[in-house]
């Protein structure tokens, strides 16, 4: 069954008939990354008003493989486990070149984790989770149908005009979070430069409902039979809906490439029967693009506002999902004074680390996707021809190497002969914890994780002492007897010793809310 | 100070020269460059050192050229 598209209800704002007092936040866009940073933030205790042009979820699937962070983060949010439920998860990707399967990944080879590499989910339907928990919590004020058409900041708040269909009103907040995706009106508005690549490629994207026995995995062609000389993907989502993307070539017309009667005969081929039928179509170009800061004073950007990749590594959701879970501790902490915007600052420096990861990555994939004549081609072909007969070679086909998250550079102290999976920057690895999840029990606080020892009481930090698991030793631990690890509230790893010292600790603590 | 040896280091050098002739021998022009090009790959695996790998690139795309 496709989706049943539903609005959401509009009423009237209070601004309309009174000036509404100065509000802590105000979000503009309530997409996935919209309302996940109104829920983040609600966690923390702080209330946000979330304006939104439209009305209804994302139409089509559009981003569908949410990552194992993405889950994690989600989970936070209380939709991780309706997410997974709903979702049809898959670690395994096989790529083919012609009819031959030339290299395949498991992208988490191992037990112990609460959350799947990747879940394929439309995205309205974790829009539609996402909203119904937000509609549900007394900290967030969604507002359809609210339409911001005019931008402005002081040194002390930013205020939004906004018009609704009752008329314009005004809101001032101490912080305006623009998540109002890859054409941002406020970007927009504020003028600002979207610098970056366009790739001269087009890509036909369809999802169809047919009943089918394929297995949950990524498969990818390079130049199939069914689609000569051009690249095509496939992906399983839930209500049997397949996602089917197909390359054109920057010739195509993508107006005409649209129609249905284009499109049925392209995917025919690829399935090998009319046994289907079409859910929604769209034609997209490849961009890689970044704002130079994602912090501009009063006004903030988050998710595609800030940045855009192009698609097969799943890096677009799952980035602005990150940026999520790096900023909302960082807002909070400013909002109530533990903090100065020498932290915020800090979401600036880490989001555009990772987002120039995600760049990087996304611009590879795409270069050997859509290689440019010359060298570039004779190269990537001379690769996949190569994968038939050299195993080495089969982990050069490049086609997306998919979202994972980046390892911050942070200052925090670092014992190397700890495992590398937990080094300061990375996220904390998740493991099994009682009838439990690490990750659970680490929840959005600063964490001082002892193993193998007991942590004196620490200041500004709860201390855990989890049993020592195999899973926990094998990730945090190694051959060491005892480990000290200091988690942010976003569970990224701050800094670690193989020794127990309350004041490095404490010292450590001191820094990070200072933003060092 | 280079990581690559840019001094003869390969006995029988004729040899091996003769043999890489030999090698494209009969190939159109299309598959000489793919042939090249696969080669490149397979020796940058072997080698597997990219300090040495870069030095190879920028001393090949140093002039002259052709």
């Amino acid at each position: 069954m496709p989706y049943d598209y539903q609005p959401f209800p509009y009423t009237a704002p209070p601004g309309l008939t009174a000036p509404e007092p100065r509000h802590k936040v105000v979000i503009v866009g309530a997409g996935p990354i919209g309302v996940a940073m109104a829920l983040e933030l609600a966690n923390y205790g702080v209330p946000s008003v979330v304006l939104d042009d439209n009305n209804v979820v994302s139409v089509g699937s559009r981003a569908i493989c949410w990552s194992k962070r993405s889950l994690e983060i989600l989970d936070r949010l209380g939709i991780g486990d309706k997410s997974v439920e709903k979702g049809v998860t898959w670690k395994v990707g096989r790529t083919f070149h012609r009819d031959k399967e030339v290299f395949n990944f498991d992208l988490l080879p191992e037990e112990g984790h609460k959350m799947p590499a990747f879940v394929n989910l439309q995205q309205y339907y974790v829009e539609e989770f996402l909203v119904r928990a937000a509609l549900d919590n007394d900290l967030v004020d969604v507002r359809f149908k609210n339409e911001v058409v005019e931008v402005d900041q002081t040194a002390e708040a930013a205020t939004v005009r906004i018009e609704t269909p009752d008329g314009e009103y005004s809101l001032e907040t101490e912080y305006l979070i623009a998540c109002d995706g890859a054409k941002s009106p406020i970007r927009e508005m504020m003028g600002l430069d979207f610098a970056g690549e366009l790739f001269e490629e087009r890509f036909l994207i369809a999802d169809i409902e047919m009943t089918a026995d394929t297995p949950s995995e990524r498969w990818f062609w390079f130049e199939p039979t069914f689609h000569p000389g051009q690249s095509a993907l496939l992906h399983k989502q839930p209500d049997n809906i397949y996602r089917i993307d197909l390359q054109l070539g920057w010739d195509a017309d993508p107006v005409e490439e649209k129609k249905p009667e284009k499109v049925i005969p392209r995917i025919e081929k690829v399935v090998g029967h009319s046994d289907f039928k079409l859910d929604w179509v769209s034609v997209y170009t490849f961009q890689c693009r970044r704002l130079e800061r994602f912090v501009h004073d009063r006004v903030l950007f988050v998710g595609d506002s800030a940045h855009v990749v192009s698609p097969f590594g799943a890096r677009g959701g799952n980035g602005g999902l990150q940026d999520v879970d790096n900023l909302g501790w960082k807002l909070a902490a400013v909002l109530e004074g533990r903090a100065d915007s020498g932290l915020l600052e800090t979401y600036n420096t880490e989001r555009t680390y990772g987002t120039d990861e995600n760049i990087l990555n996304s611009t590879r994939s795409t270069r050997f996707m859509t290689p440019a004549d010359g060298a570039e081609r004779l190269f990537r072909d001379q690769v996949l021809a190569l994968a038939a007969k050299a195993p080495f070679a089969r982990s050069w086909v490049n086609s997306g190497r998919l979202s994972v998250p980046c390892v911050y550079p942070v200052n925090g102290a670092d014992d190397k002969a700890l495992p590398r999976v937990s080094r300061p920057g990375a996220v904390a690895p998740d493991a099994p914890m009682g009838n439990g999840w690490l990750l659970n029990a680490l929840g959005g606080r600063m964490v001082v994780l002892a193993l193998g020892c007991q942590a004196p009481e620490v200041a500004g930090a709860e201390v855990l002492t989890p049993e020592i698991t195999d899973e926990i030793r094998r990730r945090y631990m190694g051959e060491a007897e005892k480990t000290v690890y200091l988690i942010r509230p976003d569970q990224v790893i701050a800094a670690r010793w193989p020794y127990v010292d309350r004041t490095a600790v404490e010292a450590t603590i001191e820094a990070i809310w200072r933003g060092e | 100070m280079t990581a690559l040896i840019d001094t003869p280091n390969l006995a029988d050098h004729d040899g091996f020269y003769e043999e890489l002739l030999a090698t494209h021998k009969g190939l159109s022009e299309a598959e000489s460059q793919a042939l090249n090009a696969q080669l490149v790959m397979i020796l940058a695996n072997h080698i597997g050192d990219r300090t040495v790998l870069s030095e190879a690139l920028a001393l090949a795309r140093k002039t002259p050229l052709g």
